[in-house]
């Protein structure tokens, strides 16, 4: 019997990763016929992304990137998880980041204490946000595809309004750029120093932390089991005595609360205030990077590096001639075979499973028919 | 079982990405340097780095303009362009490594087109003293960059003179693209022009979209209900200071008799794309974006790079108000005595409303 079960395990793995390798080899052979049709040569270009990604300046590049979209991962694969779409990450990790700026800005805490402020107020402001969301649709049955949506545009307007020259914002010497006063220096995250290739954002830290919360959380605790199995089925869950409305608008706030800190990297290691150009779209990624990584906390630490790869390696495309479309191209054939793949994976490996079953049935049908005989006899 | 796998997967995993780091000792400076010691270098003319805003060449707005200054540069000096754009995840770190790479590259000068490179240039113009930058719109103190600025309020407060003395039924409207401090100060030169020209005119102002929000540059639709709101409401003189979605807008007004639409960056009577509608375009604030690139890669063509802060005023005919169509004909006189106040300091404009 253990042997059965460590060969299905296996045989699981194996189908587990079919999917995503299925999907990327799939994208790359299209990547290079679009890069063919364009008249120019796929492999040079697949050869210089291998030898431009590995360089060490690349390398802390793509972790730091990584470590953004890790966060908007696991921010939006929470919601997943609990079968909520929540869209709205985008809006969340903005407004969040712009009021934990503004905090940051005002105070003058000792250095590690108004680190902690700032990041608690960006968490409590993103979980107040998707809140929001998470009332409406147990309230008012709003679905929290269209309010996550709105609430993006709001969190738009809201930040608009707010950060002017005059209430919050404060405009550069050449009167273009608004931000928010910048972070004092003694509240910036610490960094890792890689002399010649860059500083690793020290972020990378909370991410991983995060990570490791998102597995134990999910899949180590009673929490986890009940959030799992209201996403799997409502009604079930319900009358198994799990409070759906209370999971429906927990879920909802911490995977606001998650996003609030998407936007933490960016402010604490890169940018220390928020202006009008601070990164927008970030939540949209990882909603890309959950369906990739399967929601899995590994998965979607990989699937967000191989987005910051991806970002890294075209953008030096771009430099030798490519196309700059070529990285929406790739990403987007990812994302779609990465869906069609796991739908066939799944279908075939529940096939198989039917065979086995069917094949173990009929093996005892035939066993019992054989002792039949015999007692028969 | 499946715990042992996956604490398994995520130890290899790690384990190697840190023997890449540490195999791959090697930055992409130095690789590209190897590269560069085998491949040969092109000779002669002027090496152009761009760094293109959200959109890139092609917007039919603010990116294009530059890029209009930049083709101008090739062909008169020949040499090669490398032109990069921006993302809208982009965040310093990104703009920065857009920058460096083109530095790195050997493209010198490096333009950055919009004020989102202001902070990342700093840092780039440290790092490559030797490459001289050019910013587009914002100012950035180093010794090393071409800070290409321009008064927009001026040629905005001119056409606020225009726009009041052809008024009739004291009421014009502005319509800003988005927001930001740069489009205000299209307002503010554009209110103070009305008001000093007549005070009792009333100035509708409309933005068609908030902060990071920034489809109101390119929403044709948007504009065109705005500026059909405004000329229900009464004005007939629409400034639309909002990219393209500043053609929405002057479709309006051509569809209202009487009524004028000013266009914006450049002569848009002379657009093929707005042919239909040029008999009501009254003139345009023009912003010569491409005169500040090309006088940046001239310069270093002459082998004189420009640098620090270089103002495109009205004086130096950086902005302008257009007299194409011959609709200002008539008060050209009052138009030119107002130019003269602002170029002599009589009369200063404000930046923001």
């Amino acid at each position: 019997m253990n042997k059965l079960t460590a060969r299905v395990d296996r045989e699981r793995l194996l189908l587990a990763l079919a999917a995503p390798v299925l999907a990327v080899v799939a994208a790359l052979v299209v990547t290079a016929l679009v890069i063919l049709a364009t008249g120019k040569n796929p492999f040079e270009a697949f050869n210089d992304m291998l030898s431009y990604g590995s360089a060490s300046d690349s390398q802390i590049y793509i972790l730091n990137k990584a470590t953004t979209y890790y966060l908007a991962g696991v921010a939006v694969a929470i919601g997943f998880r609990m079968n909520l779409f929540n869209i709205g990450v985008d809006g969340q990790y903005r407004i969040a980041a712009f009021f934990a700026a503004v905090v940051g800005g005002a105070l003058h805490l000792p250095g590690p204490l108004q680190i902690v402020v700032i990041i608690l107020v960006a968490m409590v402001v993103g979980a107040m946000w998707s809140g929001i969301a998470g009332i409406l649709k147990t309230s008012r049955g709003v679905s929290e595809v269209i309010s996550t949506i709105m609430l993006n545009s709001i969190a738009t307007a809201v930040i608009a309004y707010l950060l002017q020259p005059g209430k919050l914002g404060q405009l550069d010497d050449a009167g273009t750029l608004v931000s928010t006063k910048n972070l004092p220096k003694s509240s910036w995250f610490f960094t890792f120093d890689a002399g010649p290739a860059g500083e690793l954002w020290g972020f990378i830290v909370i991410a991983v932390l995060v990570g490791i919360a998102y597995w134990f959380v999910l899949g180590r605790t009673r929490f986890g089991f009940d959030l799992r199995t209201v996403g799997q089925s409502e009604s079930a869950a319900e009358a198994s005595g799990v409070g759906v409305k209370k999971m429906v608008v927990t879920s909802m706030v911490i995977s606001g609360a998650v996003a609030g800190l998407v936007g933490m990297p960016t402010l604490l290691n890169d940018s220390h205030a928020f202006s009008n150009d601070f990164p927008l779209g970030v939540g949209f990624t990882g909603i890309a990077i959950a369906l990739l990584g399967r929601n899995n906390p590994v998965g979607i630490a990989i699937a967000s590096l191989l987005w910051g790869y991806l970002e890294r390696t075209t953008g030096h495309l771009e430099l030798i001639g490519y196309d700059k479309e070529i990285l929406g191209v790739i990403q987007g054939v990812i994302v779609l075979c990465v869906v069609i793949a796991y739908e066939l994976v799944r279908r075939f490996g529940l096939r198989r499973q039917q065979q086995r079953v069917g094949a173990e049935l009929a093996a005892q049908a035939a066993a019992a028919t054989d002792e039949k005989l015999e007692v028969a006899r | 079982m499946r715990r042992v796998t996956k604490v398994a997967a995520s130890g290899i995993a790690s384990a190697a990405l840190a023997l890449s780091l540490a195999a791959c000792g090697s930055t992409s400076e130095q690789k590209a340097q190897d590269d560069s010691s085998s491949g040969s270098a092109k000779a002669g003319g002027v090496k152009v780095g761009v760094a293109y805003d959200v959109g890139g060449r092609g917007d039919h707005s603010f990116n294009d303009s530059a890029a209009r200054g930049i083709d101008k540069a090739e062909k008169q000096f020949g040499g090669s362009v490398k032109e990069l754009t921006a993302k809208t995840t982009d965040t310093e770190a990104d703009r920065l490594d857009r920058l460096s790479q083109l530095a790195e590259a050997g493209y010198n000068p490096v333009v950055g087109i919009g004020y989102a490179y202001a902070n990342s240039m700093k840092e780039a113009a440290q790092k490559y003293p030797n490459t001289t930058f050019g910013i587009v719109d914002s100012s950035v103190d180093a010794k090393n960059v071409d800070s290409i600025v321009f008064t927009e309020e001026q040629s905005s407060y001119l056409g606020g003179v225009a726009a009041a003395l052809k008024t009739k039924t004291n009421q014009v409207g502005f319509i800003g693209g988005v927001d930001v401090p740069l489009i205000k100060k299209f307002q503010a030169g554009y209110e103070q022009g009305v008001h000093d020209t007549n005070p009792k005119i009333k100035v509708d102002v409309q933005y068609l979209s908030h902060g990071s929000d920034t489809s109101g540059f390119a929403s044709p639709d948007k504009g065109q209900a705005a500026a059909q709101g405004m000329l229900d409401k009464g004005a007939d003189v629409i400034f639309a200071a909002a990219g393209s979605s500043g053609s929405g807008s002057i479709e309006a007004v051509h569809g209202k008799k009487g009524a004028w639409a000013i266009g914006v960056d450049s002569d848009q009577y002379q657009q093929a794309s707005l042919a239909q509608y040029k008999t009501s375009i009254l003139t345009s604030v023009v912003k010569n974006v491409d005169v500040g690139v090309f006088d940046l890669v001239k310069s270093i063509h002459d082998k004189k790079p420009l640098t620090g802060t270089n103002t495109y005023s009205l004086a130096k005919n950086g902005v302008s108000l257009t007299t194409s169509g011959g609709y200002i004909d008539d008060i050209k006189a009052k138009i030119d005595a107002a130019q003269q106040k602002i170029v002599d300091g009589k009369v200063k404009v404000k930046t923001t409303p």
